[in-house]
Order: C-alpha cells, then structure tokens, then sequence
C-alpha cells in the first residue's frame, strides 16, 4: 500500500497512526495547533483554508463527541461537510468496505475522517480511496487526534514533553488511545507508563520504545507529570477480564489519594466519556488537576492543525 | 480409451520415457505408441496428487466455488483426489448428499471428489450423524471442520463408531474459549496492530485433549484413527510427536500458506491473509518445516478455502477466514523448499503421504496401476496470475511471484482431467 512505502523524511499522505510520522513533523502539528487556539478565541472563527474543499466524516462506528469535533474543525477552516454514517448496516448487507469508499470517492470528497470498529480499517480506506485518511480511531488499534491533543495539553502545561512521564491507566488491552499515546509520546521525548489488571495489560506492548508496565498503580503514577485514565467498558465484565468494578475501583481508580504519589504540578487526563467514580473519582475529574475539558477544547485545535497539515500546508 | 504420453521422466530418472494408459490403468512404459498421443515436453511424472481438505462450497455457496470451479482448479494443481469438507449449506451430513456430490462430480471429468461428511447432524458437535450410512454412501471420512468439536464426549463417542467402521476422524484442532474473538495470531504484531489474538495455547491445549481421548480409546483396544487438520503451531506438533512415540494412530497435515507466511503479512490489514488456524510466527514455520523433514507432520493439505473478493475485502474482524490456492500448491511448495526438502519428499507428502493417512492404496506409476498422474515443468518460471486460476477466488497472496514447477498435465482415470501441453 502507498502508506508502507513512503519514506519517513517525507510528508506523510495520511494520519493512520505514528509509523510515518517524524517528532519534527509532529511538533509541527503541534505549533500550529498554538494558532488555530487563537482562531477559536476569535469572535469570527473562521478561517478559509479548506475553501471548496469538502472532507468526508466516514463513521462506520458511532461517536458524536469524536465526529463533531472534526466536523467543526473542518467548518472553521471553511471546509464543506459530508457525513457518511454507516453504522454496522453497509457491511451486514454484504458491501465491502472497499464498495463504500468507491461510491463515496464519486462525490469528489477530498479527505475522508474514518472510524472504524475493525483495526486496519482506516488503512483499508486509504489504499482505496487515494486521497488523504485521518484515523478518527479504528478498533484498538490507533486514534492519533486524541494521541496528539493529549501531547498537546501535557506541552501546554510544561513547555515541552521531552523528560515527562505520562502514566496510562485502565482497559489497555482494549485501548485505541493508550496504543496510539504509547505510540507517540516516545516520539516527543516523554516517557510512558501503562498499568492496568494483568488481564488488561497485554505483554508484548511493554516492548515499545520509552514503554514499561505495571499493574501496580502506585508505581506508575509514582513521578509522573500527567495521570491518564482509561475509560472502562463495562462490557468487559463478561469477558472475564476483571472480579467486578468495586474491586477495579477499589485498586486502578485515579483519585487524590493515588495522585499524591505523582509529581507535584501533575494534571489528569481522561479522554472520555467518563464513568465517573469508576477509573476517575468525582473530585479527580473536576478538581484543580484536571485537565479534561482543556483537551476537548484543544482537540478541535488538533484537529484543524492536521487537515491544514493533510490538505493545505503541503511541499 | 488410450492415450501415451511421450518425452517424460519418471520422477526420480534422468531417462526419457514413455507411458500408454489403457482403460484407467497404466498399460506400461516405453510400449509402441497408440492411441491419442501427447507430448510431455520433457516434464516430470508423478502419481497425481491428493488433497485431504478442501472447501468447494456445494451445495448452498456457489457464489464462492462450485464443484465444476474447484474440481478443476485441482486438475490444474495437478491433483487427481480432492477431499471436499462438510460444512456447506446445507451440511453434508445426509447419505443422499454423499451421493449427489459423488454423482455430479464424476460427470465432470476433473479431479475425483471424495466427500468427507460430518460427524455431528449439521456439525453442531453434540449428536452424531449417521456415520454407518454415510460410509456407504461414500463419504471419506469424518470431519466437522469449519467446527471445533467443543464437546469431548461426542468427539469421543465420533471416534469410537468410526473406529468400528475403520474410518478417520478430522479435526479443526483448536479450543474456541481460547480463541474467543482473536482474528490472528496473538503476540507482539497482533498487540501493535491492535487486533484481538488466537493463542498459539488454543490449538495445543485442543490437540492434548484429543490425543488423550485416542490414548483412552487405545488402551481399551479400540484403535481410533484421529486426523488433525491444518497445524499451524510448535508445540502442537511436538504433542503430535510425542502421540506417534506412544503408537497411537494420530496423524496431521500442514498447509503450504502456514509454512511460507507469517502473521507479520496481517500489517497490511488485508483479509487475504486471514485464515483459521491463524499464520503464526517465523518461528512455528520453521518447526513445521523441520517436521515436514523428519516425518512427524504426515502430509501437505492446502485447506483450499475460497470466498469471494467482496468478502475478503472487508475490514479484518468482519472478513470470513481462508485462503485459496489449490492451484499453485506444488509450484509454491517446490519454488520454496525444492532445495531444503527435496522434490521427492515433497511430492511424497502429496501423493502417497495422504493415502497412508486414509489407508487407501498407495498410488503408483506401475503398470496395472491406476491412471492417475501429473507432468510437471520442474524448469519454467511462470508469474502467477489470480486471473487466470479456475477457481472462482480470483486473488491469492502470491499473485505476482515468479514460480516454477507447473502442472503440464493431469490424467485421472486415465482422462485428460488438465493440459497446457
Ligand atoms: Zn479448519
């Protein structure tokens, strides 16, 4: 496929996940997104970068925060809008995804935003549609936004992440963001700790680079600079995966006891939607720590910063 | 009926040679010319291969293949026996289907077709079917593939009958609780892709389970004969090792994709390399290979699995499971480890490797022996070209590959059941 062969000095095509993509490439995103902050502050937030473009949000999963925040990111920068919101229903008619993308690249889109419940989807519908894919999260596999407005949020605490130690926790196992964190935050300097249940915790993730584990909480929040937890499915219940939520609770839960252990100025990160007083207490998510809706705001940001970067700001 | 095919080697010689078939046996080698003749172009004779486990998909999926398609795409391969798998719409598990497979196949003067037939009614692993009148019918053996025989008891019970009945018992070795929902090997890439894994546990702990219900059955003197399909790990076959030491009668098969590719092939996210048992690590190949030399893996099966293109161009959780390349089994396998396993051990495991496993004759190029050979270029590089395969399943992961070893010819029952000379 067109992504595996291109070179890492080049400018990637597409957002899929972090294999392409150079820190120099990456801490660019992350500059312009200081920019299109200023444009959000603006009483007219608009700006006409994409005008007469039109970006497709291909949502084959439902996610109405995760949609509209790229669709208001594409809106302000001018950019026509198409929703294509295919749920399970395209492929248990038995189209292949390979079918939906090629009627929709008949409507001339000129980025597709794709979400996806299988890992590798979003890569499908690059090879397929010839023009530039984000991954708005596919399976457990990546959701590089969310990866890089949590990156984002950490630099606009401390000024950079190069030394800083984000601690992830919860369901990694099933976990698009950890991977996709744990994909890019090495990248950017910062080193990262995963802690979940050992059944939550795969093995083979602690061989990343700038990557350890641990179940024990304690231990990964000991010294870091941001706190991340993991939304918890309640699903996994039946997968046998834990005892039950008290005692998940009782032992993962990011709370201030357990942040006392983390480095004095460290903030809270969760990206959401929360299962308040399960993998977050009540004061966690909202006390002064918290970073949480600082990320849903920067995300938008993000989001504007990589369709510039995909669509305009090309050599 | 009489043909001779001149300017052959049998495999083996150096000599150039000719063989007459008369009536469905070979008649002799090097006799006056009669009948039709056909020039062998120098090419390689061997018996015509078996295969022990194919899905042609008749009845009920034709869309995917049909007895016609994949009985031909095997003469193409240069096989002259194809086992065809029960788990069809509806199940081969009713004697008059037996029949009706039996019936159409032979009026189509490609490869033979011995059905296997289920051994659960509608492969639900819980009552046996009627195994007795299946037989007669001329089922092959017993299968519930596509299944994972989760019941023990019914496995066990399965064995017994057919043991009685001097059959063998396939199996789809793999514990579905383990599996659960892994779509590919579990291990470093399955993790960095984020896909969910099938661990390589699931196929050993099914495998240990099974031969110790055929060690139960052979300390009562009930010598059931258990056949796993389509290893795919180490350690299973170090189990199936230990089994042949223990003199038990536990064969097992393994598939040319699941010694040539590796689940590294799944970071293209493309369902074409999406098979059950999953590609393993570098790692299992190069164990099953070594057993492939030493004798321990019985015979090559290639698990033929066609589905159509829109299938396999799904994402990866919703693509069905299978590769098809029945076609090009000998070239791959011959292209890849013509040098480290030797032509005639290859063909060996294609030819009377799988007979032995079903206790059918052994096949021979003797004259008074059935007619049922292949010629094979050993010399030509060819590009594979999905294009032009008999089979309904147009694309295979090697489309592109420059292979040699092509089938020239395929004689079965002493027809032409394939020709490019
Ligand atoms: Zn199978």
């Amino acid at each position: 496929m067109s992504a595996a062969t291109t070179t890492t000095s080049a400018r990637p095509r597409h957002l899929l996940d972090f294999t392409e993509w150079s820190p120099e490439r990456l801490n660019a995103i992350l500059d312009n997104a200081d920019t299109m902050l200023q444009v959000l502050d603006r009483p007219v937030k608009k700006v006409p970068a994409l005008q007469g473009m039109t970006v497709c949000t291909a949502f084959f999963e439902s996610s109405t925060r995760t949609r509209t925040s790229f669709e208001l990111a594409a809106r302000r920068m001018s950019a026509d809008v198409m929703t294509f919101a295919a749920g399970a229903s395209s492929a248990s008619k038995g189209e292949s995804l390979r079918d939906t993308v090629e009627v929709l690249t008949q409507y001339k889109v000129d980025a597709y935003i794709v979400r996806h419940h299988a890992a590798g989807a979003a890569h499908l519908v690059a090879r397929y549609s010839g023009k530039p894919v984000i991954n708005a999260g596919d399976g457990r596999r990546a959701h590089p936004t969310q990866a890089l407005l949590d990156a984002y949020t950490i630099r606009q605490e401390f000024g950079s992440l190069e030394g800083k130690t984000v601690a992830i926790l919860g369901d990694v196992r099933h976990s698009r963001v950890a991977r996709s964190n744990a994909e890019l935050l090495p990248k950017l300097g910062a080193k990262v700790v995963l802690c979940g249940p050992a059944t939550l915790l795969p093995a083979e993730l602690g061989t990343l680079p700038g990557v350890t584990l641990t179940s024990d909480p304690q231990a990964a929040v000991r010294g870091a600079h941001a706190v991340m937890a993991l939304r918890l499915q309640q699903e996994r219940m039946g997968g046998g995966f834990l005892g039950s939520l008290q005692e998940y609770a009782d032992t993962y839960q990011v709370n201030e006891g357990l942040m006392q252990e983390a480095e004095s100025g460290a903030i809270v990160l969760h990206p959401g939607p929360m299962n308040r007083d399960v993998e977050i207490s009540h004061e966690a998510a909202d006390g002064p720590r918290s970073r949480i809706l600082k990320q849903v705001e920067n995300g938008q940001a993000i989001r504007m910063s990589v369709l510039y970067h995909l669509l305009v700001g090309r050599e | 009926m009489t043909i001779t095919i001149t300017n052959i080697k049998r495999i083996g010689s150096d000599q150039t040679e000719s063989v007459t078939i008369e009536n469905g046996t070979i008649k002799g080698w090097n006799l006056p010319a009669e009948g039709e003749t056909i020039d062998g172009q120098g090419g390689t004779v061997a018996p015509a291969f078996t295969e022990l486990h194919a899905h042609l998909r008749e009845p009920g999926q034709t869309e995917k293949e049909d007895l016609s398609s994949g009985l031909a795409a095997a003469a193409a391969g240069g096989y002259g026996t194809v086992v065809s798998m029960p788990n069809t719409s509806p199940v081969v598990d009713d004697p008059a289907i037996v029949r009706s497979l039996i019936q159409k196949a032979q009026g189509l003067g490609f490869a033979r077709l011995r059905p296997a037939a289920a051994l659960t009614r509608g492969q639900q692993g819980e009552a046996l079917a009627e195994l007795t009148y299946l037989k007669e019918a001329g089922a092959a053996m017993f299968t519930d593939d596509g299944r994972t025989n989760e019941n023990a008891r019914t496995l066990r019970l399965g064995l017994e009958t057919a043991a009685s009945l001097g059959m063998v018992v396939s199996v789809h070795a793999e514990d579905a609780s383990l599996r659960a929902d892994g779509v590919m090997n579990e291990g470093a890439v399955s993790e960095a892709l984020g896909l969910p894994g099938n661990p390589a546990a699931a196929e050993a702990a099914r495998v240990a389970r099974d031969i110790e219900i055929v060690a139960g059955l052979h300390a009562q003197g009930r010598p059931a004969r258990l056949h796993i399909q389509h290893l795919s790990t180490a350690r299973a076959l170090d189990l199936v090792r230990e089994a042949k030491k223990r003199g038990l009668s536990v064969t097992c098969e393994v598939c040319p994709h699941h010694l040539t590719l590796t689940d590294e092939a799944l970071r293209s996210f493309d369902a074409i390399y999406k098979v059950a048992p999953p590609l393993r690590t570098q790692a299992d190949a190069e164990h099953l290979l070594e057993g492939l030399r030493d004798g321990s893996v019985d015979c090559l099966a290639t698990d033929h699995a066609p589905h159509t293109r829109a299938e396999k161009e799904r994402d990866l959780l919703e693509a069905p499971s299978g590769i098809a390349y029945i076609e090009l089994a000998f070239p791959l396998m011959y292209t890849r480890f013509g040098e480290s396993l030797g032509l005639e051990r290859i063909i060996e495991l294609m030819t009377t490797a799988p007979a032995r496993v079903m206790g059918w004759p052994e096949p021979s190029l003797e004259a008074g022996a059935p007619a049922d050979l292949v010629v094979l270029d050993l010399e030509t590089e060819r590009t594979v070209e999905p294009a032009t395969f008999r089979s309904k399943a147009k694309f295979t992961p090697w489309a592109g590959e420059s292979l040699k070893g092509w089938p020239l010819l395929t004689v079965v029952d002493g027809k032409v059941a394939y020709r490019r000379v």
